[in-house]
């Protein structure tokens, strides 16, 4: 544990300029081969203090999973440097494991033809748990995950979301200081994913356990998450609050007004401009960055008002609308305030 | 020793992973011991017209085609243990996720296969065989110093089995497809390791060819032994010779693999 102590808190993972890139050779002919260099991971740099909780999102083939696998140690980089727990993890991946849990939405560590218990008996001794922190462990896991009916029952009978449940719990006996899940809410119904994310929430706020999560459900990050990372193409594009994404996506919440009648549309200059218009009912678009008290109080200065309410921007429009405008601008890393 | 009682664990596991399976186990017996009827009266015949063919009595012949059928699924002959399931990791990437585990990835599926091979033995292996002493002449010995050696080389014949397709297995990091390897496997399994006809009933000089090779430690050497026709030392240091030579093997092809994963994502 010497060199844990080494380790800064504000940078419990570290990871500068790392970058991944596969050759994939391609059959195009009898003897012909092409080579093709596919940039998954492309100069990424973030540190992740202990005990935060990030959310790393992105469109699918963005490189989530390449980063994940290269924070395991199970894939080593191209380029950069990256440290986890002060370890180098594709140089000590043994012993980076005693100290990580990994749980891949689409993929099962548990035993598939065994009682769930089972795979627990085996993390267990592969983790050399001692027997009574073990025994504490499985029942605080078993109670907060609500498993205690399904230990007895083989896991290829359990339902998608009880195994996750399964796979998040078989990740976490071993006590690791840091989390990582890949897609973890990913084909679970609605019931299944509020669980999970209230575990997850509470593992972080209770236990202090660092958690990174990748996922492409933003309601996973609304939900869990101060702090997200976007990645594209194996860039990091935006590093920060998330409330500060929809400044970065320069984005509109939207304005519902309820007028006594039907009326023109409001005229409020270059505050707002409406957008729809459906009897007396108005919907005005303003930035996202502004307070929405000023257009409302002259509003209802120069108008019969009735009733209004405010809806915040659907993120998902926000992130597509920052993806075109990387394909189009090619720009750097959008620094948010008040984050690394 | 903390890693025995994980590697325990696992082969615990594989133990009871196929002990789940009742009907199939219950259709295993079942084939092996139709075959068995087979076999038994095609080498009566054979024995019939070529007495002492390969230095088999009619008995001994009798006694290698239970020992065959008891040994079938136990050592997989034609495959059909962990290397199936291995080869489908490694074809979805899925073995990237078996490295980060602090655990050795040979050992891990070595401990997973004893447990099926022992599961297979007695749950799939001992009925033909009884059924086999039971119902036809055969030439068992009576001393159980020769059933303890019987014992050992089976135990090190599981070993060997398990070098043979590990290697087989690994092959799916380098071939885009794997069924052409597990042909292989089943053809050669079936030949050289004396499962359609002994070893020693070969033509010369294939069968002092065949003799030597790894799949002669599977079945002739078990029967040879429990028939006091080898030494058992020899069959030992025979077996256990191959089993280290493949394990070693392995581990070198391993250790490629492995980098390999680590590079190329799978
Ligand atoms: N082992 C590999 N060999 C070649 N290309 C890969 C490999 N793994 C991932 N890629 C490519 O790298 C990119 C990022 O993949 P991935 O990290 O899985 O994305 P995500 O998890 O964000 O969906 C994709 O273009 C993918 O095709
Ligand atoms: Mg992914």
């Amino acid at each position: 544990m010497s060199e844990g102590a080494t380790v800064p808190e504000s940078a419990f993972i570290e990871v500068d300029r790392v970058e991944k890139v596969f050759d994939v050779r391609r059959r195009t002919g009898f003897l012909q081969r092409e080579l093709r260099r596919v940039r998954a991971v492309d100069a990424i740099s973030f540190t992740v203090a202990r005990g935060e909780m990030v959310g790393y999102i992105g469109p699918n083939g963005a490189g989530k999973s390449t980063t994940i696998k290269m924070l395991t140690g199970i894939l080593t980089p191209s380029g950069g440097r990256l440290r986890v727990a002060g370890i180098d993890p594709s140089r000590e991946r043994t012993r980076l494991a005693h100290r990580i849990g990994v749980v891949f939405g689409q993929r099962t560590t548990l035993w598939w033809d065994l009682p769930l218990i089972d795979s627990y008996r085996l993390m267990h001794r592969m983790y050399r748990i001692p027997d009574g922190r073990y025994r504490e462990n499985l029942d605080r896991l078993v109670e907060l995950l609500d498993l205690s009916a399904l230990l007895e029952v083989p896991v290829r009978q359990l339902s998608l979301g009880q195994r996750m449940r399964g796979d998040i719990a078989a990740a976490l006996l071993h006590d690791p200081e840091v989390l990582y899940l890949d897609e973890p809410t990913i084909g679970l119904d609605v019931v299944s994913k509020a669980r999970v994310r209230e575990f997850l929430r509470e593992l972080n706020t209770e236990r202090g356990t660092t958690v990174l999560l990748t996922t492409h459900d933003l309601q996973d990050i609304e939900q869990l998450c101060s702090r997200v990372m976007v990645i594209d193409h194996g860039r990091l594009v935006y590093d920060g609050a998330l409330a500060g994404l929809h400044e970065a996506g320069e984005s509109e919440r939207t304005l519902v007004v309820d007028l006594e009648r039907e009326l023109p549309p409001v005229e409020v200059g270059e505050a707002a401009r409406v957008v729809k218009v459906d009897g007396p009912r108005q919907w005005l678009a303003f930035p996202a960055s502004e307070s929405a008290a000023p257009l409302v109080a002259r509003i209802a200065a120069e108008y019969p008002l009735v009733d209004l309410s405010v809806r915040e921007p659907d993120i998902e429009a926000v992130i597509a609308r920052m993806y075109q405008d990387r394909e189009t601008a090619r720009e750097t890393v959008v620094q948010a305030p008040g984050n690394s | 020793m903390g890693s025995a009682r994980l590697y325990a664990t696992v082969a615990a596991g594989g133990f009871r992973r196929y002990a789940t399976y009742r009907v199939a186990t219950a259709a295993g017996v079942f084939t092996n011991t139709v075959f068995g009827l087979i076999l038994v009266y095609t080498y009566l015949a054979l024995w019939d017209e070529r007495p002492h063919l390969g230095g088999y009595d009619q008995a001994q012949a009798v006694t290698y085609v239970w020992l065959g059928q008891a040994l079938f699924a136990t050592l997989a002959i034609q495959g059909g243990g962990f290397e199936t399931e291995l080869m489908e990791r490694i074809r979805t990437g899925e073995v990237a996720i078996d490295l980060y585990r602090p655990a050795d990835l040979q050992a891990w599926w070595l401990a997973g296969d004893l447990g099926r091979a022992l599961f297979q033995l007695l749950g799939r292996g001992v009925l033909p065989f009884v059924f086999g002493a039971l119902f036809f002449p055969t030439a068992l010995p009576h001393d159980p110093v020769i059933w303890a050696a019987f014992a050992v080389t089976i135990g090190l014949a599981m070993v060997v089995s398990f070098g043979i397709r590990f290697l087989v297995a690994l092959s799916g990091f380098w071939l885009m497809d794997g069924t052409g390897a597990v042909q292989v496997l089943m053809v050669t399994g079936m030949f050289f390791s004396g499962m359609a006809l002994p070893l020693n009933a070969f033509p010369q000089p294939l069968g002092d060819i065949v003799t030597l090779l790894p799949w002669s430690a599977l079945l002739q050497m078990p029967a040879d032994v429990l028939m006091g026709r080898t030494d058992p030392l020899f069959a030992f240091v025979f077996q256990a010779g191959w089993a280290v030579v493949l394990l070693a093997v392995g581990r070198l092809v391993q250790g490629a693999a492995t980098r390999r994963v680590v590079v190329q994502g799978g």
